[in-house]
């Protein structure tokens, strides 16, 4: 039980609550959650007296049903608010129906994910309230997950929740003009979150996966739902699928990142593999592209491990692309180490100077590698200064590994 | 920073006509890697675009001609605009470009903007 009770809070307080709010709207947001934090609070204690229900999750329903109709019986002044929208009669608290079938629970996180997703808070506001409110992480988890404390996030998610209340964010489903515009802002939150679980400094293995599974289940829904079955959003899942698939390889079992080129092919999971591929057919129809596609096309080339001329010319074409239409330090760096795999060292060490990322490790470490073996000097004095921008123990240690390397080499060919 | 007009330049008598898929393929790689390796510097305001080489010219008094491409030797076939801190940085942004190593030119001109 005392497993069952996180699990279900992960899965179950999410979709009350987005009922709940839908039904309420925005401003009632607190009223929501409260009464869905003491669902579970009351499911703790009666469970642990009397035992499991027959079915815990029907009863949590059940039991989030009554409190709410009790809510609005005490609080009439705010049933009748609330009914003005809803359009109800005489005995509001019994006509209001809370209707948790799973058809609702869908739109509701549907239409929560736009709100959540709303550009009216910054990107990293967003990121919290999605885990929140959509993931239904608690404080604790956020703030572990963002490796900050809970103070912090607890303040950042008042700030933005108190800031949809003001703005007055209605909880519905954008119309189909606005569509493609929201769901790009929609796509870039759930994108960033898909991240933050898979490029995160974080030891903790299992919350970054819980992280990247949680986006590709709301990224899913949308996929889920004809009117937002974009080719974009297709595209996005389908680089989810082909990253999450070298998850179980990426890490030791001490949480230490592994290299791609170190990593054991074996544990690459070929069903997201394989369902990466079908997403993104799904995602070529039409003729627009996104940076989504680009990515996916990077992601896919990658869960091939041969090197070949055409893989590495593939990658460096999706990155040249993928730069035209949007500059990130991150891509000129991966477009600079493409193009020493397809067009030489020597050609990427020129180009590689131009970048000027002075501050990032990561450029120190892209140049401590181009200049292994052609000038085995320079590469150690990048890889030094990498090192001493690194703030990560696990990039730290990988540094060093380089750093002893090229030491050898040095000694043996200077 | 200031955006900076790229213009390329080049003879069409010179181009090789009726170049081969692969030989097409190998000129836009050169390109992709050219203008790729701005916008890795993070110095791309926009890609820009080709031209087609026919065009017309208007005059004053209502004198419209074919475009005078054939007959001079530098026709403009495409342009880009770029951002730098001088002119100097903008011109040395140019190094490489493909159309130089077919024996065209790039004029880079300041964009005051309106």
């Amino acid at each position: 039980m005392t497993a069952l009770i996180p699990h279900l809070f992960r899965t179950e307080y999410r979709k009350i609550v987005s009922v709940l709010c839908k039904l309420f709207g925005i401003e009632y947001i607190e009223i929501a959650e409260d009464i869905v934090s003491d669902t579970f609070l009351l499911a703790s204690e009666l469970w642990g007296l009397k035992g499991l229900p027959e079915n815990p999750t029907a009863w949590l329903y059940t039991v989030a049903k009554n409190k709410t109709r009790d809510y609005l019986r005490r609080h009439s002044l705010f049933a009748q608010t609330i009914s003005k929208e809803i359009k109800s009669h005489s005995d509001i608290s019994e006509e209001i129906e809370i209707d948790l079938s799973s058809k609702n629970i869908n739109d509701s996180q549907l239409a929560m994910i736009f709100v959540v997703c709303h550009p009216c808070n910054p990107a990293e506001a967003r990121i919290g309230l999605a885990l929140n409110l959509l993931c239904g992480f608690g404080v604790d988890e956020i703030a572990h997950a963002f490796l900050t404390n809970k103070t912090v996030i607890y303040k950042r998610l008042q700030r933005a929740k108190e800031k949809l209340r003001t703005e007055k964010i209605e909880i519905e489903q954008p119309t189909l003009s606005e569509i493609e515009e929201r769901l790009s802002t929609v796509l870039m939150v759930l994108y960033l979150l898909f991240n933050e679980g898979y490029y995160s400094s974080n030891q903790d293995v299992t919350l970054r996966k819980d992280i990247c599974l949680e986006a590709m289940r709301l990224t899913c829904l949308l996929i889920e739902n004809e009117q937002t079955n974009k080719p974009f959003v297709n595209a996005l899942f389908s680089l989810m699928c082909f990253q999450s698939s070298r998850f179980d390889a990426r890490h030791n079992p001490q949480g230490e990142t592994i290299l791609y080129q170190d990593q054991d092919t074996s544990l690459w999971n070929q069903d997201l593999i394989a369902k990466g591929e079908y997403f993104m057919d799904q995602a070529s129809e039409g003729d627009k592209f996104s940076k989504y596609h680009l990515e996916a096309g990077i992601a896919y080339w990658h869960t091939i491990k041969t090197d070949t001329i055409e893989k590495w010319e593939n990658i460096l074409q999706l990155y040249n692309q993928l730069l035209l239409i949007e500059y990130s330090p991150i891509a000129a760096l991966n477009r600079t180490y493409a193009l020493s795999r397809a067009n030489g060292k020597p050609e990427a060490i020129v180009e590689a100077e131009k970048i000027q990322l002075p501050d990032n490790h990561l450029y120190h470490s892209l140049l401590g590698e181009l200049y292994t073996d052609i000038d085995n000097t320079k590469a150690i004095s990048h890889f030094e200064k990498a090192l001493e921008l690194a703030k990560s123990t696990a990039n730290k240690s990988l540094i060093a590994g380089k750093i002893l390397e090229c030491r050898r080499k040095h000694i043996t060919c200077p | 920073m200031k955006d900076f007009l790229l213009v390329y330049r080049t003879d069409l008598n010179t181009l090789p006509k009726g170049a081969s898929p692969e030989q097409m393929q190998a000129s836009a790689k050169r390109w992709m890697d050219w203008i790729g390796g701005i916008a890795a510097q993070n110095k791309l305001t926009h890609r820009g675009n080709r031209l087609v080489p026919s065009g017309k010219v208007v005059k004053a008094d209502n004198v419209i001609t074919d475009g005078p491409y054939t007959e001079i030797k530098e026709c403009i076939v495409g342009y880009s605009i770029v951002h730098a801190a001088s002119i100097e940085e903008a011109t040395e942004l140019t190094k490489g470009c493909p159309v130089l190593a077919a024996g065209g030119n790039v004029e880079v001109r300041e964009i005051n903007a309106l």
